[in-house]
């Protein structure tokens, strides 16, 4: 049903807010050639307004991914605690926040009861969170989804800190870097997660630093496309925090571009029948062009 | 695995015959199970619980249920039942003691975020020192989750509870998760005899959009929605949104009560409703106060049994009822803290009734004689000459 549920009865339309209206009439439903990316702030998007910082790179980051779902109205979309949540619990598609660290676990209950219901129909699910829900809190329901080979898309927007508690050291956060609760520098390494991720089986992963809107519209989508036949997925997208990181606003792409040189460069691993597939619908969809 | 037939809820769980089985409390709750029309199941492992989903897997393999799977843990557990849930499935799960505290934060979630969903809860002892023996203290945390909370006495009570728990939970105006509670080997265990439904008879599926909220299937209007306070909001609104919500959660609890009527005769059983003197207990404590009230009926003595079936929600008016005119209320209970005396305490105008235990704990068994005990002091008799055989 999907596009359906999202009209409008007859007669019902007028009495409508404006930006319902706007959504189903400018928006990204139900539109067979997906709406470009690099076009942002030109159509009615998904997600609007939302609260996140000035400068932030992960509601930058939320954005573009709204702009990328192959099949927004059949999608649902799961996020845990962090700043990722503030912007997608104000998406125009169905958002799941639930406990701590869950989102993994939520998702494969969901995915599968889903796919029970509607056998022939297409549901995406695509969890997204942050490091500290997908890599500290989550890490055994992030790993263990991905082992079960849970078929849906895990996004990490990586920002390197808690910056929705006030700035504590993660697990991804980089080696030396002082933060909150690691108050003489971080001991360790961040956690290899595309590495992990491969190990655990993810049928196609992706690391990337946002520096590049038409790639990271083609990842998301190429993510979610790969989840629905094959198993997991999963992308790591570094998502700068530049209040805790102290990154003027006017650098954060800068930054981005600088880490992408350093330790984001972009990576991407999938299956050989999940290239197969996908290559087979990208000369498709060339070819329609 | 027989072609199984859609019945009514009532026929089912009222009117359908029955057929008596001599079968442990694993095998009666599995057996509900088989006949409550379960579309999924998620199992992760803790004694005594592991024996119902055992059984579970065995449903599935069988093909009663169409997905089943052992998850990481049980926090992992629980909120997959919350995903499954959300979608539109039928959902079980069990689990026991630390599993139940390690899921705790998302089964305290499941009423907010209106769950319908079935919980075997098949008690353990908790604190350190380890041991994995039957103690019912594990319940006193879920008395504050808003989830329904039934305790079972034995093998007939945990079959007919987990199957009316189905229903009750997936009532509109309900719309909550059930827990049902026994104790752990003592019921899990042991046998005894269960009067069952046919195997061949089973619940209607659940009907996701017979909801209070819209499933999560992009699917139903409205769209655009989200089920969660919105806390970013303003502290305001999120003070507003989850006080209001809360408040229908626990409205939700209270209204359980007329199913709890209609499907298992309500929410206490009063035995000798005359009585000067009260066993009030719920599970295995109550099988050994229907002893208690045996051997002092045997020996002329006037005392009665308040079994309470519903600990959530609390069934406040009828205990108060049937303590009006009581002299003594003797709670026996499996854990250390006395939550269910505390419940009475707090229920009755005439608290000061109340002999608060016997309590066992860490396992031990219950024995009447320490029931008798109580009995005989709140009666004013000498117990030395009293040998109970």
């Amino acid at each position: 049903m999907g596009l359906r549920y999202l009209q409008p009865a007859p007669g019902f339309k007028e009495y409508l807010p404006k930006d319902y209206v706007d959504l189903i009439d400018f928006g990204p439903f139900g539109k067979t050639d997906q709406l470009d990316a690099t076009k942002l702030g030109q159509f009615k998007e998904i997600v609007e307004e939302h609260p996140m910082c000035a400068g932030c790179f992960m509601a930058y980051f939320v954005r573009v991914f709204y702009a990328s779902l192959p099949n927004p109205e059949d999608t649902i979309v799961l996020g845990t605690a962090g700043c990722a949540r503030l912007a997608l619990s104000q998406a125009a598609v169905p958002f799941i926040y639930g406990n701590y660290g869950d989102t993994n676990a939520v998702a494969s209950g969901l995915t599968r009861a889903l796919k029970l219901r509607f056998p022939d129909k297409t549901k995406d699910v695509v969890a997204i969170a942050g490091d500290g829900g997908l890599m500290d809190i989550g890490f055994s329901m992030t790993m263990h989804s991905w082992f079960r080979k849970e078929k849906f898309t895990t996004i990490m927007v990586d920002n390197e800190v808690y910056g929705n508690t006030g700035g504590q050291e993660s697990g991804m956060s980089p080696k030396g870097v002082q933060l909150k609760m690691a108050p003489k520098g971080k001991k360790f390494d961040k956690i290899p997660a595309t590495e992990l991720a491969k190990q655990a089986g993810c049928v196609y992963v992706a690391k990337l630093a946002p520096t590049n809107v038409k790639r990271m519209a083609k990842v998301i989508r190429r993510a979610i496309l790969a989840a629905r036949e094959f198993g997991p997925t999963f992308i790591h997208a570094y998502t700068s925090c530049n209040i805790e990181y102290s990154i003027p606003t006017e650098e954060v792409l800068k930054d981005a571009r600088e880490r992408e040189k350093k330790d984001f460069g972009f990576e991407e691993y999938m299956t050989d029948e999940v290239r197969q597939y996908l290559e087979e619908i990208e000369k498709k969809e060339k070819a329609n062009k | 695995m027989p072609e199984q037939k859609v019945v009514d809820i009532d026929y089912l769980l009222l009117e359908a015959p029955r057929e008596r089985k001599f079968i442990t409390g694993a095998q009666a709750m599995a057996e509900a199970v088989k006949r409550a029309n379960v579309d999924m199941a998620i199992a992760y492992p803790i004694t005594p619980q592991s024996e119902v989903m055992h059984l579970v897997g065995d449903l599935y393999a069988q093909g009663y249920l169409k997905d089943y799977y052992r998850a990481e843990e049980e926090y992992g557990t629980m909120s997959a039942i919350a995903g499954a849930s959300r979608a539109g499935v039928r959902v079980f799960t069990a689990t026991s003691g630390p599993g139940l505290l390690r899921g705790i934060e998302a089964i305290a979630s499941w009423p907010g975020h209106r769950i319908p969903a079935v919980l075997g809860v098949l008690t353990r002892v908790v604190n350190a020192p380890l041991s994995i023996q039957p103690d019912n203290i594990e319940l006193a945390y879920l008395l504050h989750s808003g989830i329904i909370l039934l305790h079972a006495e034995n093998q007939q009570d945990v079959f007919d509870m987990t199957l009316a728990a189905f229903a009750i939970s997936e009532m509109v105006d309900v719309y909550i998760p059930v827990a049902v509670a026994t104790e752990g080997f003592f019921v899990t265990h042991a046998k005894g005899y269960v009067e069952m439904t046919p195997e061949d008879m089973k619940l209607p599926p659940r009907d996701p959009y017979k909801a209070p909220v819209p499933v999560t299937d992009c699917e139903v209007p409205p769209a655009r929605i989200q089920r969660d306070a919105p806390v970013q909001k303003s502290n305001f609104m999120s003070y507003l949104i989850h006080a209001v919500w809360q408040q229908e959660v626990w409205a939700s609890n209270m209204r359980a009560m007329k199913y709890i009527y209609k499907y298992l005769g309500g929410p206490i059983e009063v035995v000798n409703p005359d009585a000067d003197v009260f066993v009030v207990a719920s599970g295995c404590a109550a099988a050994q106060g229907r002893e208690a009230v045996r051997y002092a009926q045997q020996e002329g003595l006037n005392v009665g049994l308040v079994k309470i079936k519903s600990i959530r929600p609390f069934p406040v008016n009828e205990v108060r009822e049937a303590l009006k005119n009581a002299k003594a209320a003797i709670i026996p209970e499996h854990n250390i803290e006395g939550w269910l005396s505390k419940e009475v305490k707090a229920a009755i105008p005439n608290s000061g009734i109340v002999t608060d235990g016997p309590r066992v704990y860490g396992g031990m068994t219950l024995p009447v004689e320490l029931i008798m005990e109580e009995i005989y002091k709140a009666l004013g008799i000498k117990q030395e000459k009293k040998v109970v055989i």
